[in-house]
């Protein structure tokens, strides 16, 4: 019996030990990716939040957890912003891994019965659910980023928030487009093609690819692109296998807008192959899966918007339906260089940066790209195919323009009717693949 | 004589010929609290937080507030329903696989009726025809690998299982076709404004309706199984099909049959989560419960009064995971592994119930 029981203590004991190394292991993945992701300081809130006793209670919906890159800049927005303003973490709560369904509207409606003020939730399928909560409690308010549906819904409890991201696309473009020139004046590669993993073929993600590519030809004039969509938000395995299937249709730099670290570890691994491959991630620093071809990260800086909008919450004023900003607040930027950039690259981002910032460089200049005329009506192009009009805002899909022109001094307008992107126009260049 | 010496080993595993019914509860018992204790200690050695305020946060998170409740209520009845349709089929030792797609198909003809029959017909009527074409359309996809099994003798767990994947298939055309708004490959909520083809509400309950159509379900089918003469054929088919044979039992008949129930009532559960609780389709609309139920039914050795508490349990082990993870911000994969240990201990019980451990006597101590 004893000899049992000495049995049973061992095999918990190692049970307890492999559970216990298996989490060690995640914590510091998650550990190193984030150390990287912002140069802000991160995980002193413990001190901040005793300064000043702010009373507001925050709910925040997470579709992942900390181990995605996406998740993690929300949450390490939030975790700043509260900072910066004084508000402990004691008063946030957040809900992990909610999908996009009524669990979303569940998550939403208890984060208002436990007395949350405010509610965040951090992806574009929650929307219509928190629209659903926002009906059923009209005192609190519901903020969905990246959200497209606040204004149209006439929902005044409804915010929407999103980030200038295709200023980080465009600038980290100019990164790719550097090493990119480097190789073709090397002789190393002779066709400029690109590759870009994206997520689902709507406006957010045909937005930022398209401000990626033309980044690149800034530098890389003849670049052109292959878009490939995973039709998940996050997927390791599919991310991978797709950035795989781009590199043998003889891409050079995979970009990505889909959430893990699956495409910069393909590119890593075929790197390591002697494949003349460089990946630009999302969101974070992908270095430390990719160290020898990840090139640059674009990012989202989102406590700039999370601290706006909860300045303006405390003070009791009334926030904004739709509020976007980039790089001009704070709210944009790019990961560290990595080792492999091409020389001058700092020099080529610090100039689009300023441009961005002074607004003598406008990422969706018209005369930088040109488009097939239009076949819905939605677009017009002159002669050269340089788009002249396009509908602003066509949020029933009925392609007759609801608000708005998009074509302002002769560049295309991004976030200004609303705070979600709403370029999805197919510029010639690239192609797409289901 | 006594110079062959036979070294007994020490433990002896003999299969137990019958048990107490006490006695069996007690083993389950015994092993939900070896289960918490090896989770007590998992958490503890992981992240020194006190197991019982952890206990505590789970129950908090599945039971802790009014509306928590009728969620947990709420997924309780759909994985039940799941499992109450699964429950004839695996009696009959017919492996189906195949809930989720039988669900997901029972889904898409709901989110159809209510994306164009939602303002034209009233309530009842339309309640109604959704639950009647679910249940056609689930039945279809349970018809379908149980000819093929009865005619040709094909492998009903592949079939089962690839019939899931032409189900999600068809599933990701639907969203696509019916998205909303376009691009976002989210079919977003149905009928948001006015609310048509949702569940209305019964005894002021949002789901009042949905519990008492599983409940009914769970009475008819206990009574199907165990009194009805349907109900002995499947059992003896499961049993041994040379029986069912001699006993003039038409296998082919009888096999079609029960998958055409198993098929109509996962098809129903389908109806259940679109109409009755999410009121949109996704791919993730069946969301693994379709394997879940597996357990369900198989834990519950088919007795549909039981499958309410392994339902129960299963949902509030979740419920209570993603809580732990919001309070003490630990990762879900830390409550995945409560779970899981807390899996393993009941379903380990079984092999204490069917088995015993005969351990050696000490050495001569009684014979001299």
């Amino acid at each position: 019996m004893k000899k049992l029981l000495a049995l049973l203590l061992t095999v918990v004991m190692l049970l307890a030990l492999v559970a216990c190394g298996g989490n060690n292991n995640t914590g510091n993945n998650t550990g190193n990716n984030t150390g990287n992701t912002s140069g802000e300081n991160t995980g002193d809130t413990g001190d901040s939040g005793d300064s000043g006793a702010v009373d507001i209670k925050i709910g925040v919906i997470c579709v992942h957890d900390e181990n995605s890159g996406y998740d993690m800049a929300h949450i390490e927005g939030i975790t700043n912003a509260c900072g910066e303003l004084g508000i402990s973490m004691d008063n946030v709560t957040f809900k992990y891994n909610v999908p996009e369904d009524q669990k979303a509207f569940d998550a939403a409606a208890d984060l208002a019965d436990s007395g949350c003020d405010i509610v965040f939730s951090d992806s574009y399928g929650h929307q219509s659910f928190m629209l659903q909560a926002a009906q059923e409690f009209p005192d609190v308010t519901f903020v969905a980023c990246t959200g497209d549906q606040a204004a149209s819904s006439g929902q005044s409890n409804l915010k929407n928030i999103f980030p200038y991201t295709y200023e980080s696309r465009y600038v980290s473009g100019v990164v790719a487009g550097m090493k990119l020139k480097e190789l073709m004046d090397s002789g190393a590669v002779t066709d400029p093609k690109v590759g870009y993993v994206g997520a689902y073929p709507y406006a957010e993600v045909v937005s930022g690819y398209t401000a990626f590519l033309l980044g690149i030809q800034s530098i890389v004039p003849e670049a052109y692109m292959e878009v490939q969509y995973t039709n998940s938000w996050f997927d390791l395995t599919k991310e991978n296998e797709t950035a795989l299937a781009l590199m043998e249709n003889g891409c050079v730099i995979i970009g990505q807008h889909a959430d893990s670290t699956g495409a910069p570890s393909a590119v890593q691994a075929e790197h390591d192959k002697g494949k003349e491959v460089y990946s630009i991630g999302y969101n974070i620093d992908m270095l430390s899966v990719a160290p020898d071809a990840a090139l640059t990260s674009s990012q989202n800086v989102w406590s700039v918007l999370y601290k706006a909008t909860l300045e303006k919450f405390l003070a009791g004023e009334e926030i904004p339906t739709d509020y976007a900003c980039g790089y001009a607040e704070g709210a944009q930027t790019i990961s560290a260089l990595g080792p492999a950039c091409a020389e001058g690259t700092q020099e080529a981002v610090d100039a689009a940066w300023a441009g961005i910032k002074d607004g003598s460089l406008k990422v969706f200049d018209t005369s930088k790209f040109t488009c097939q005329p239009a076949t819905d009506g939605s677009y017009q192009v002159d002669a050269d195919g340089h788009v002249t009009s396009a509908f602003g805002l066509d949020s029933d899909g009925d392609f007759v323009a609801d608000t708005g022109e998009a074509i302002v001094d002769g560049a295309f307008a991004e976030s200004v009717l609303r705070s979600a992107p709403y370029f999805a126009l197919r510029i010639d260049g690239i192609t797409e693949i289901n | 004589m006594s110079t062959v010496r036979h070294n007994e080993p020490l433990i002896r595993i003999v299969k137990r010929d019958t048990i107490s019914r006490p006695k069996s509860w007690g083993i389950r018992i015994a092993a939900v609290l070896l289960a918490l204790l090896i989770s007590g200690l998992f958490i503890y050695s992981v992240t020194s937080l006190n197991p019982a305020d952890v206990y505590k946060a789970m129950y908090e998170g599945a039971m802790g507030t009014t509306r928590r409740r009728w969620i947990t209520i709420r997924d309780v009845m759909v994985l039940l329903c799941i499992g109450v349709g699964l429950a004839p089929a695996f009696k009959m030792r017919f492996w189906n696989i195949g809930a989720e797609g039988q669900i997901l198909v029972g889904g898409c003809v709901t989110a159809w009726c209510m994306l164009n029959l939602g303002t034209s017909l009233p309530t009842p009527v339309l309640i109604l025809l959704m639950a009647v074409i679910s249940i056609v359309a689930g039945a279809v996809w349970g018809i379908l690998p149980a000819i093929f099994k009865a005619r040709w003798g094909t492998n009903e767990t592949l079939f089962t299982l690839m019939m899931n994947y032409v189900a999600i298939q068809i599933t990701s055309y639907c969203v696509a076709l019916w998205e909303n708004p376009a691009g976002s490959n989210t079919v977003g909520i149905i009928n948001q404004q006015t609310g048509a083809g949702w569940f209305p509400d019964l005894f002021g309950q949002a789901y009042g309706l949905n519990v008492v159509i599983v409940l009914a379900l769970t009475v008819g089918m206990f009574a199907y199984l165990k009194y009805s003469k349907q109900g002995y054929e499947i059992a003896v088919v499961g049993e041994s099909h040379n029986t069912a044979r001699y006993a003039g039992i038409k296998l082919s008949r009888v096999i079609i049959r029960t998958m055409a129930i198993s098929g109509a009532i996962c098809g129903l559960a389908g109806f259940l989560a679109v109409s009755g609780v999410d009121h949109t389709i996704s791919t993730n609309t069946a969301g693994g419960r379709g394997f879940t139920a597996i357990i369900v039914a198989w834990l519950a050795q088919f007795n549909t009064f039981i499958m309410v508490l392994i339902s129960f349990l299963l949902v509030f082990l979740q419920k209570g995971a993603s809580e732990i993870a919001s309070q003490f911000n630990l990762n879900d994969f830390a409550s995945d592994v409560i779970t899981g240990i807390i899996l393993f201990c009941i379903i380990g019980s079984e092999f204490f119930i069917n088995y015993k451990l005969i351990f050696r006597k000490k050495k001569g101590g009684a014979k001299a």
